[in-house]
C-alpha cells in the first residue's frame, strides 16, 4: 500500500512500522523537519542526549539488552561524525543499531556548505552498509531495508543519510512488508558438517564448548538450546566477554570465561582440550593469545552466521557457517537420533583435571586493612544486587575485567560492554538506554573514574527522563589498565596514566540533581551499595579503590594459554619485545 | 580446492569450501564480483581491499546488465590460499554485493586485457616497432611522423611481452584498462 507524505513523515512513519518505541536523538538544521514531526506524535518516546556519542551508545545498550534494534536520529557534519565512535563500537560488537542522519539539501552536497559532511563516505568502513538517499520516493523502501539488514544475518550499525529537501518534498510511502531484498544469510548449517560435528562430541575425551556474543546475538532460543546441549553432553563450557550470560554462570558446567584476564581453568581447558565447540565467537586476539601456541592438539569446530569469521584466524577443522540457535537444533537432533552418545569416562577424568585447576582459586584475594579493594567492592557489589532483575554495563579498563571476573551472569542480555573497540564511555551512555528498554530493572554502570568523565554529560539525560542509573566508579584515580600495561612493560614510567584534577563526584552528581555517594571504608561498603540500590533515581557512587591494583589472572602479550600470570610475584620480565609491540 | 560461489551474504557458501589449506605459497587469483550498480559500491570494494591491507593487481569495473542494475568487478588480486579465501568472504558481506567468483578455481576461464601503447622514434626504431606490432597483432590507432599510438589486446601476458619489447623502440607512454575474464564453455 503506498500513501503520499512528506519525507520527515515518512522517517516517523518507518520507525512506527517497525515497531520502534524509543529514538535516541539530537536535533540541528538538516534534520529539523523530521524533529517537526517527532514533536507531533506519540508513538514514539524521543531521548535527547547530551552528545551524538552518548545517542549511539544508549541505542547500543538499549539493543543488547531488549533485543531489538536501537535507533538514533542526529543531524549533519558533526552529528554525523559524533557518531562514528559509536558506530564503530556497535560494528566491531555486531550490535543492530539504525542512524538517520540529517543532511545538506542535495542540489548543496559537494559545495562543502554549511555542516555538510560526508556522512557514507565517513561511516562506509564503520557500518554494515549506508545509504544516502536522494529522493522521497525511495526513502521508506530504504528505511525499511536499513531495519532489514541491520537484524538479519550477523546484525550491524547502518547509516540512512537524509537530505534536508528530501525530508521537506512529498512522496510515495511504502508499508513495511516481507523483504524482498537480495541480502539472505545462511541460516541453517550444513548437515554433513553438523553430523560431523556430532561425531566428534561422540568421542571427544576433552572437549570444551567456546562461546560468544553471537550465541546472545542469536536470541533467547539460542542460549536455551545452548544449556540443553551442556546439560546433556556434560562438557565444560567457557565463553568470551562478549558471551557473558548465554550459559548461567550458576551452572555446574561452567568454567568461567576465557581469554587475557580470563579465569586459569578456562584458558588451561583451552590449551589441553582435544575438540574445541566455537559457537558464535571469533577467535579475538584477546582470547587466542599466541596464535602458533592456540590449542595445539585439538579438532576445531566453528559455528559462525558470517563466513567470513570461519578461517580468519585459526583454522577450522569441522566450519560450519549458519544461525546458531538454527544449528544447535540441528546438532541435538543429530546427536539424539545417534543414541546420545559421549565418552563418559574420559570426560569425567578431564572434569578431574579441571576440578583440579579450579583449585588454583585464580581469583582469590585479600581485603585487608582500610583500602577497598576493587574486587572486594565487585563481591559486594554482586552479593547485594544478585537477587536484583539486574543489568550491567561497563566502560572499559581494568573495572570492566574484574566485573567481568566477579560479577555473575545467569541470563542472556544482561551484561553491555564494549568487547571489540574497548570504547571507555560507552558504559553510561549504555546504560541509559538499558534503562529505556527494562524501565523497572536495577541498571549497574560499572565504571572506571577516567572512563565515566568520558561522557559525563549524560547525566542531564539521565536527570531529565527519570533514569535512575546506577553509576558505579571505581575510583583509582589512576587510567588503571594503562598504568598496569606501564609496569609490566614500560619499566614502571608512568607516563600520563594519572587521573589528575579528579571532580568531587558527589558535587558533581548534585549539580546535576543526582545523589552522589562517596565510600572509602570497606566496613561501609555494604550500607553505601544498599542505599545506592534503594535511591529513586540517578548515582554517582564514586568507591575510592587501591590505586596500584594489578588485574589477574593475566596471558601477557605474545603467550600462551598455559602462560598465564596468576600475581604479581609471576610478573618480572615477563613481556619479551616481540609481545611489547602487540597491543 | 572447489568453487567459492558465495552469493549474497554467502548464502551458497557450502561448508567444503571452507576448508583451504594454510600455505605460505602466494597465489594470483581473479575474482568476478557481480554487485549492484549503486553510488558508493566501487568505494566499498576498493575500501575493503586498502582497509584490510590486500593486494589489488588490477581493478576493471561496468555496468553489464542496465535492467538487473548489476556491474562486473573483475579483480585480480594476490594472496596465499587463506587470504584469498578471506577476500571472497569479506567480499560476500558486502551488502551490495551479489556474487563473487574465483575464476582461477572455478575451471577454465579466459582473460583479456586492452591497452594502449605510445612508442616515439625515428628510422629503423620506428620500422622495427611496427613490425613487431604486426606480429603481436597490435593495431596503430594513430600516428604522426615520430610517434605511434598501438592499440593491444591480449592475456596480461601478452601485453606484458610486448611492452618488454617497445621499451628499446622508444616506449613514452602506456595505458591499460587492466583485466576483464569469463569463464569458459557453460
Ligand atoms: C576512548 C578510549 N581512549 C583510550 C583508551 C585506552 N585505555 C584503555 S583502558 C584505559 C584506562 C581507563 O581508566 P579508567 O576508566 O579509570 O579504568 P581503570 O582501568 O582505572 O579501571 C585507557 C586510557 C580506550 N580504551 N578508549
Ligand atoms: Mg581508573
Amino acid at each position: 500500500m503506498t500513501r503520499q507524505m512528506t519525507g520527515a513523515k515518512m522517517v516517523v512513519q518507518a520507525l512506527i512500522d517497525q515497531g520502534v518505541d524509543t529514538v535516541f536523538g539530537y536535533p540541528g538544521g538538516a534534520v529539523l523537519p523530521i524533529y517537526d514531526e517527532v514533536f507531533q506524535q506519540n508513538s514514539i518516546k524521543h531521548i535527547l542526549v547530551r552528545h551524538e556519542q552518548g545517542a549511539v551508545h544508549a541505542a547500543e545498550g538499549y539493543a543488547r539488552a531488549t533485543g531489538k534494534p536501537g535507533v538514533c536520529l542526529v543531524t549533519s557534519g558533526p552529528g554525523a561524525t559524533n557518531a562514528v565512535t559509536g558506530l564503530t563500537d556497535a560494528l566491531m560488537d555486531s550490535i543492530p543499531i539504525i542512524v538517520l542522519t540529517g543532511q545538506v539539501p542535495t542540489f548543496m552536497i559537494g559545495s562543502d556548505a554549511f555542516q555538510e559532511a560526508d556522512t557514507v563516505g565517513i561511516t562506509r568502513p564503520c557500518t554494515k552498509h549506508n545509504w544516502l538517499v536522494k529522493e522521497t520516493d525511495a526513502l521508506s523502501g530504504v528505511l525499511h531495508e536499513a531495519f532489514h539488514v541491520a537484524t538479519a544475518g550477523r546484525p550491524g550499525p547502518v547509516l540512512v543519510d537524509i537530505p534536508k529537501d528530501v525530508q521537506f518534498a512529498t512522496g510515495n510511502y511504502q508499508t513495511k512488508k516481507p523483504s524482498t531484498s537480495h541480502y539472505k544469510p545462511q541460516i541453517k548449517g550444513d548437515m554433513e558438517a553438523i553430523t560431523e560435528l556430532v561425531a566428534a562430541i561422540e568421542t571427544a575425551k576433552r572437549p570444551v564448548f567456546y562461546t560468544g556474543g553471537g550465541v546472545i546475538n542469536s536470541g533467547p532460543a539460542a542460549s536455551q538450546l545452548l544449556r540443553e546441549l551442556v546439560e546433556a553432553t556434560g562438557f565444560p563450557i567457557t565463553s568470551t566477554l562478549m558471551g557473558l550470560g548465554s550459559y548461567p554462570a550458576s551452572g555446574d558446567k561452567w568454567i568461567g570465561m576465557l581469554g587475557m584476564h580470563g579465569l586459569y581453568e578456562a584458558n588451561m581447558v583451552m590449551h589441553d582440550c582435544d575438540l574445541m565447540i566455537n559457537i558464535g565467537a571469533r577467535f579475538d586476539d584477546r582470547i587466542t593469545g599466541r596464535i602458533d601456541a592456540f590449542s595445539p592438539n585439538s579438532i576445531k569446530a566453528h559455528v559462525d552466521i558470517d563466513p567470513s569469521s570461519i578461517n580468519k584466524v585459526i583454522k577450522a577443522d569441522i566450519p560450519i557457517v549458519g544461525d546458531v540457535a538454527h544449528v544447535l537444533e540441528d546438532v541435538l537432533k543429530v546427536w539424539k537420533s545417534r543414541g546420545r552418545k559421549t565418552n563418559d569416562g574420559a570426560v569425567s577424568k578431564w572434569w578431574g583435571q579441571i576440578n583440579e585447576w579450579k583449585t588454583v582459586d585464580c581469583l582469590k584475594f585479600e581485603q585487608k586493612g582500610k583500602t577497598i579493594k576493587p574486587q572486594y567492592a565487585l563481591s559486594r557489589l554482586e552479593a547485594l544486587t544478585k537477587d536484583h532483575d539486574r543489568y550491567i554495563c561497563t566502560e572499559v579498563g581494568q573495572h570492566q575485567m574484574w566485573a567481568a571476573q566477579y560479577l555473575n551472569f545467569e541470563d542472556p542480555n544482561r551484561w553491555m560492554t564494549s568487547g571489540g573497540l574497548g570504547t571507555m564511555g560507552y558504559g553510561f551512555p549504555a546504560s541509559i538506554g538499558v534503562q529505556m528498554g527494562h524501565p523497572d530493572a536495577l541498571v549497574i554502570n560499572v565504571a572506571g573514574e577516567a572512563s565515566w568523565l568520558m561522557n559525563m554529560q549524560e547525566l542531564g539525560t539521565a536527570m531529565q527522563f527519570n533514569l535512575p542509573v546506577k553509576q558505579f566508579i571505581l575510583n583509582n584515580e589512576r587510567l588503571g589498565m594503562v598504568r598496569q600495561w606501564q609496569e609490566l612493560l614500560h619499566g614502571e614510567r608512568y607516563s600520563h596514566s594519572w587521573s589528575e584534577s579528579l571532580p568531587d563526584f558527589v558535587k558533581l552528581a548534585e549539580a546535576f540533581g543526582a545523589k552522589g555517594i562517596i565510600c572509602s571504608d570497606p566496613d561501609d561498603l555494604d550500607d553505601a551499595i544498599l542505599e545506592m540500590i534503594n535511591y529513586d533515581g540517578p548515582v554517582l557512587f564514586d568507591c575510592l579503590v587501591e590505586k596500584h591494583e594489578n588485574c589477574f589472572p593475566m596471558i601477557p602479550s605474545g603467550k600462551a594459554h598455559n602462560e598465564m600470570l596468576l600475581g604479581e610475584a609471576d610478573t618480572q620480565g615477563v613481556i619479551d619485545a616481540k609481545g611489547s609491540v602487540l597491543v | 580446492m572447489s568453487a567459492l560461489k558465495l552469493k549474497k551474504g554467502s548464502t551458497s557458501h557450502s561448508a567444503y569450501n571452507l576448508r583451504p589449506t594454510f600455505s605460505d605459497v602466494v597465489e594470483k587469483h581473479t575474482l568476478a564480483v557481480l554487485v549492484e550498480n549503486e553510488p558508493g559500491v566501487l568505494a566499498r570494494v576498493i575500501g575493503l581491499f586498502s582497509g584490510r591491507g590486500y593486494n589489488i593487481e588490477s581493478l576493471t569495473v561496468a555496468e553489464v546488465d542496465h535492467q538487473g542494475h548489476l556491474s562486473r568487478i573483475t579483480i585480480v588480486t594476490t594472496g596465499t590460499p587463506q587470504v584469498i579465501e578471506q577476500i571472497k568472504a569479506q567480499l560476500g558481506r558486502i551488502v551490495s554485493v551479489h556474487e563473487v567468483h574465483d575464476l582461477t578455481v572455478e575451471g577454465p576461464s579466459v582473460e583479456r586485457e586492452l591497452a594502449m601503447f605510445k612508442v616515439s622514434g625515428k628510422g629503423d626504431k620506428r620500422v622495427e616497432a611496427l613490425r613487431l606490432a604486426d606480429i603481436f597483432r597490435a593495431n596503430v590507432v594513430d600516428s604522426t611522423l615520430e610517434t605511434f599510438v598501438f592499440e593491444i589486446t591480449g592475456a596480461p601476458e601478452k601485453i606484458d611481452a610486448f611492452a618488454d619489447l617497445m621499451r628499446p623502440l622508444g616506449l613514452t607512454q602506456v595505458a591499460r584498462t587492466g583485466v576483464a575474464a569469463l569463464p569458459r564453455g557453460d
